[in-house]
C-alpha cells in the first residue's frame, strides 16, 4: 500500500512539474507606453540564406519607423523549438512560423497571446487582409497571429506544346485536364513516357492530396465534426478521375518517370521548366523561377481546373502562408505587438516582400499597390488568392495530423493496392475518427 | 587493596568506549560515504535530471493526454488501448523496424566479420586499407543517406551501371519494395565501426589455437567455425545486442531518404515513410505523434513500449548467450 501511495504521489508532483507551465496564458498585450526607452526584440523565424536577409531588411525598415527598438533576428527556427522554448519560459519576444496548420493548437493552448484585446484597442481594420488569410491565422474567435505573406496553386501550361497539339485554351475542369494531358502526352519507342502532359500523382512536386481535394471541394469533416472520406462523395469521385489519368500512362510507367524527376522540383532540371511535363500544378513561385533559369519557356498560369460537382471552386485554391505572433513569455509584448502590426500591414514592406519573395502580400492595399513588379504570369495568382473560395485547410486545436491516414491512404491506392474505394474511403474516415479522439 | 593509586575501571566504561569506537566509525564511513557521493554528484545530477527524471515524466504522460504546451490530463490507459487496437500505422511501423533488425543486424554483423577477415590478411598497406573501410563510418548519417538518395535514383549512376550490365534497374527509395533494401545497403556500407571491433577480436585470437587445429588436420572452414567463431563469440554477442537496440531506434536514414524522395518539404505529411509508408520506422511514427500531431502523451505511451520491447530482447539474448558466447578467461 506505501509503495502505491508513494507512486500516486510521484505522478501527483510529475503533474505538477511537467505542465510547462501551462496554466499560464497573455490575456492581452499591453500598449506602449511611448517613453522611447531602448528595447531590444528577439524574433525567430524559420527564414534561411537570402530569404532570411530580405526578411531582415523588412526588421530594419521597423527599425527605421522605431529607432528605440532594435530587433535581433534569428532564422531557420521551426515550430519545434518555438514550442520547446515557450515551455521552459525562454521564447522570443516575436516569431514568424511557416507551419499555419499548428495555429489551432498555439491559440487554444496559449502558446500564442490571443491579440484579440490589442486589436480592439488599437481599432485594427481586420479587413484589411485578404479574407482567405482568416482561415490560418485565428481559431475559434481567437486571432492569436497575424498573416505575413502567402502562397496559392495553380495550373502552369506550356503554350508551345499546346499550340502543336491544337489546344487553345488552359482545362477549367479535370475532364477537360484529363483530355488534354492525353493530346499532350508522348511516349518513348519503348512505351516509356517522354512528356507527360499532366502528372497525377499525390506527393509528385506539388500534387498534394489536400491540394485537390480542395479542386474537388471535398470535405474533410461533416456538419458533426465526424470525417467525412466516406460520406462525401467528391472524394470518391477525384480518386477515381486520378486512377482514370494513372492508367493512361501505366501506374509503373508513371513511377517510374516520377521517380526520375521528384528529386529536381527546386533545382533548373524541374520537369516542367525542362518540358518534360506539359502542364504542372504549382505555387506562385514557380514563376520566378521560371524567368532566372529558362526565361526562354514560353508558359501560361491559369486557376487549377475543378472537379465536376465543384464549379463554383474556380479560380481559387488551397492557400497556404506564414504567420507571426507573440508567444507566451514575451519579454516585450507591448513592442512585439508594434513589430507584427507593422510587418503584417505596412504596404512598402508588404511591396518589398512580394518583390524580393516573389510570395503574394497579405494586405488588399499591397495586393493593390502600384509599385509591386512582377511577372504578368504571377498576376493569375493575385486573383486565386483575392477569390473569396480560397482558403487554408481546416484547422484543428491538434493540428494537421487528421490528414494523415488519407495521405497514407492516397500513396496506396495511386499504386494500385487498394481494391475497394469505398470500402477504403470507410476504412480512412474510421481512422481520421479515431485520430481525433487522441486529442 | 589500595584504591587511590590504582585507576578504577567502572563497569560499563568498555562499552562506552565501544560505542565510541561505533561512532568513529559511523562517522568515518559517513564522511567517505559522502566524499564517494561528492565525486560523483556530476553524474548523479545528470543522471537525474536527464535520464530518471523524463523517464517518469514520460511514463506519467503516457498515461495522460498532453499536447506539449497546455498541462496534461489524465488518460488512463487509452494511449496504450488505442495503439494496439486503433492505429494501423503503429503496427506498419513496428514491421518496418522489426524488418530492418532482422535481416538487417545478422547481415551487418557477417559483412563485418567479413571485412574485417580480409583485413588481417593484407601484407602491405595494412593501416591504408583499415582506413579505407572504416572512413565510410565516419560520415555524418545525413550526408551519407543523401549520397546514397543520389547514388539510387532511378537515373542514377548505379542503376545506369545495372544498365550497363542488362540488370534490372529497380527505383529504389522509390519503390516500397526496393527502399528498405536500399538503406539496409547503406547500413552495410558504413559497417567501419563494427568492423573495427571484430579485427580486434580477430587479431587477439591465440595462435597457438590455429596451430593446433593445423595439427589435428583442420581446414580452413573448420578452424573458423571450431576456433575462430567461438573466440570472437563475445564480440559477437556485443555486436547483436548493440544492434539490435540501435535498429529499434533508427531514425534519420529512413527520415532523410523518405523526405528527399518524396520531393516534399519537411513540413509536409506526405514526406513521411514515403513511398507508401515503407519507410516509417517506429521512431518516425513516435516523432510525427509528438511532435507534428502534438500527440506528446500518446507518443510517450509509444516510447515506453519501445522501451519495454527493447529491454525485453536485451534480456533475452543475455539469457541465451551462455548457450552460444565462449568466454576464454571463464567468467560469463
Amino acid at each position: 500500500m506505501r509503495r502505491v501511495l508513494a507512486l500516486a504521489c510521484l505522478f501527483a508532483i510529475l503533474g505538477i512539474g511537467c505542465t510547462g507551465g501551462g496554466s499560464t496564458q497573455i490575456s492581452s498585450i499591453p500598449s506602449v507606453s511611448g517613453s522611447g526607452e531602448p528595447v531590444t526584440l528577439k524574433v525567430w523565424s524559420a527564414f534561411t540564406g537570402r530569404q532570411l536577409a530580405q526578411f531582415d531588411h523588412a526588421l530594419a525598415m521597423f527599425h527605421k519607423a522605431y529607432p528605440w527598438i532594435t530587433v535581433n533576428s534569428s532564422g531557420a527556427i521551426g515550430d519545434q523549438k518555438i514550442i520547446a522554448a515557450i515551455n521552459s519560459g525562454t521564447p522570443p519576444d516575436a516569431v514568424l512560423s511557416f507551419v499555419p496548420d499548428n495555429v489551432g493548437k498555439f491559440c487554444t493552448s496559449g502558446a500564442f497571446a490571443s491579440l484579440n484585446s490589442i486589436i480592439e484597442q488599437d481599432g485594427l481594420d481586420m479587413n484589411q487582409f485578404v479574407p482567405a488569410t482568416r482561415s490560418y491565422t485565428q481559431f475559434d474567435g481567437n486571432q492569436c497571429t497575424l498573416p505575413l505573406m502567402a502562397d496559392a496553386r495553380g495550373l502552369y501550361y506550356n503554350e508551345d506544346m499546346f499550340r502543336a497539339a491544337g489546344i487553345t485554351g488552359p482545362p477549367q475542369t479535370f475532364s477537360e485536364l484529363t483530355a488534354d494531358a492525353k493530346k499532350l502526352t508522348q511516349f518513348n519507342p519503348d512505351g516509356s513516357i517522354k512528356v507527360a502532359g499532366f502528372v497525377p500523382w499525390w506527393g509528385y512536386y506539388e500534387d498534394n492530396l489536400a491540394e485537390f481535394a480542395h479542386q474537388w471541394n471535398a470535405q474533410w469533416f461533416d456538419a458533426n465534426g465526424n470525417s467525412a472520406a466516406a460520406s462525401d462523395p467528391q472524394w470518391a469521385a477525384m480518386f477515381t478521375w486520378q486512377k482514370d489519368l494513372i492508367d493512361f500512362y501505366g501506374e509503373q510507367n508513371l513511377a517510374k518517370f516520377v521517380a526520375e524527376g521528384q528529386a529536381h522540383e527546386w533545382a533548373s532540371s524541374n520537369d516542367f521548366e525542362i518540358g518534360r511535363t506539359a502542364m504542372a500544378y504549382d505555387g506562385e513561385w514557380r514563376v520566378a523561377f521560371i524567368e532566372a533559369e529558362h526565361p526562354e519557356l514560353n508558359f501560361g498560369t491559369a486557376p487549377a481546373p475543378v472537379g465536376e460537382g465543384a464549379s463554383d471552386m474556380l479560380g481559387s485554391s488551397l492557400i497556404g502562408g506564414n504567420v507571426v505572433g507573440i508567444p507566451r513569455g514575451s519579454a516585450h509584448p507591448a513592442e512585439a505587438w508594434l513589430l507584427i502590426k507593422y510587418l503584417a500591414t505596412n504596404t512598402d514592406v508588404l511591396v518589398y516582400l512580394t518583390n524580393a519573395l516573389k510570395n503574394l502580400p497579405t494586405t488588399t492595399a499591397a495586393l493593390n499597390s502600384p509599385d509591386v513588379q512582377l511577372e504578368p504570369q504571377f498576376k493569375t495568382f493575385f486573383d486565386i488568392f483575392s477569390n473569396p473560395k480560397s482558403t487554408f485547410s481546416p484547422i484543428l486545436a491538434s493540428g494537421s495530423g487528421y490528414q494523415d491516414p488519407m495521405t497514407s491512404f492516397g500513396a496506396s491506392w495511386q499504386a494500385g493496392k487498394v481494391p475497394d474505394l469505398q470500402q477504403g474511403l470507410q476504412q480512412v474516415a474510421q481512422q481520421t475518427d479515431d485520430m481525433l479522439s487522441l486529442g | 587493596m589500595g584504591h587511590a593509586a590504582v585507576p578504577t575501571v567502572r563497569p560499563g566504561a568498555p562499552a562506552a568506549s565501544e560505542a565510541e569506537r561505533r561512532r568513529t566509525r559511523r562517522r568515518v564511513r559517513l564522511r567517505r560515504r559522502g566524499l564517494i557521493l561528492l565525486l560523483l554528484s556530476p553524474w548523479l545530477i545528470g543522471f537525474a535530471a536527464f535520464y530518471v527524471y523524463p523517464m517518469l515524466a514520460s511514463l506519467y504522460y503516457s498515461f495522460t493526454r498532453f499536447d506539449g504546451i497546455s498541462p496534461p490530463q489524465w488518460a488512463g490507459t487509452f494511449n496504450y488501448r488505442f495503439m494496439f487496437t486503433k492505429d494501423p500505422l503503429f503496427w506498419k511501423s513496428m514491421y518496418n523496424t522489426a524488418w530492418m533488425i532482422v535481416l538487417g543486424v545478422p547481415l551487418r554483423i557477417m559483412f563485418a566479420i567479413a571485412t574485417a577477415i580480409i583485413l588481417t590478411r593484407p601484407r602491405w598497406g595494412i593501416r591504408v586499407h583499415r582506413t579505407f573501410f572504416y572512413l565510410p563510418a565516419m560520415v555524418p548519417p545525413v550526408a551519407a543517406t543523401l549520397g546514397f538518395v543520389y547514388m539510387f535514383n532511378p537515373t542514377g549512376p548505379i542503376n545506369q551501371l545495372l544498365g550497363l550490365l542488362h540488370l534490372p534497374q529497380p527505383l529504389w527509395f522509390y519503390d516500397p519494395a526496393w527502399s528498405k533494401p536500399a538503406l539496409l545497403m547503406l547500413g552495410l556500407w558504413g559497417i567501419g565501426d563494427a568492423m573495427i571491433i571484430f579485427l580486434a577480436g580477430l587479431l587477439n585470437v591465440p595462435l597457438q589455437l590455429y596451430e593446433a587445429a593445423d595439427i589435428e588436420g583442420a581446414n580452413a572452414l573448420e578452424k573458423f567455425r571450431y576456433v575462430t567463431l567461438p573466440m570472437i563469440s563475445p564480440v559477437i554477442f556485443f555486436s547483436v545486442v548493440i544492434g539490435v537496440i540501435s535498429g529499434f531506434q533508427y531514425f534519420t536514414q529512413g527520415y532523410v531518404a523518405s523526405s528527399v524522395a518524396s520531393g516534399a518539404n519537411e513540413a509536409s505529411t506526405q514526406a513521411l515513410g514515403a513511398p507508401q509508408n515503407s519507410l516509417l520506422f517506429y521512431p518516425i511514427w513516435l516523432f510525427e505523434q509528438g511532435f507534428r500531431a502534438f500527440h506528446m502523451g500518446y507518443a510517450s505511451a509509444m516510447a515506453w513500449v519501445l522501451f519495454l520491447i527493447v529491454m525485453a530482447c536485451t534480456i533475452v539474448l543475455i539469457r541465451t548467450s551462455n548457450r552460444w558466447v565462449y568466454y576464454q578467461g571463464g567468467f560469463r
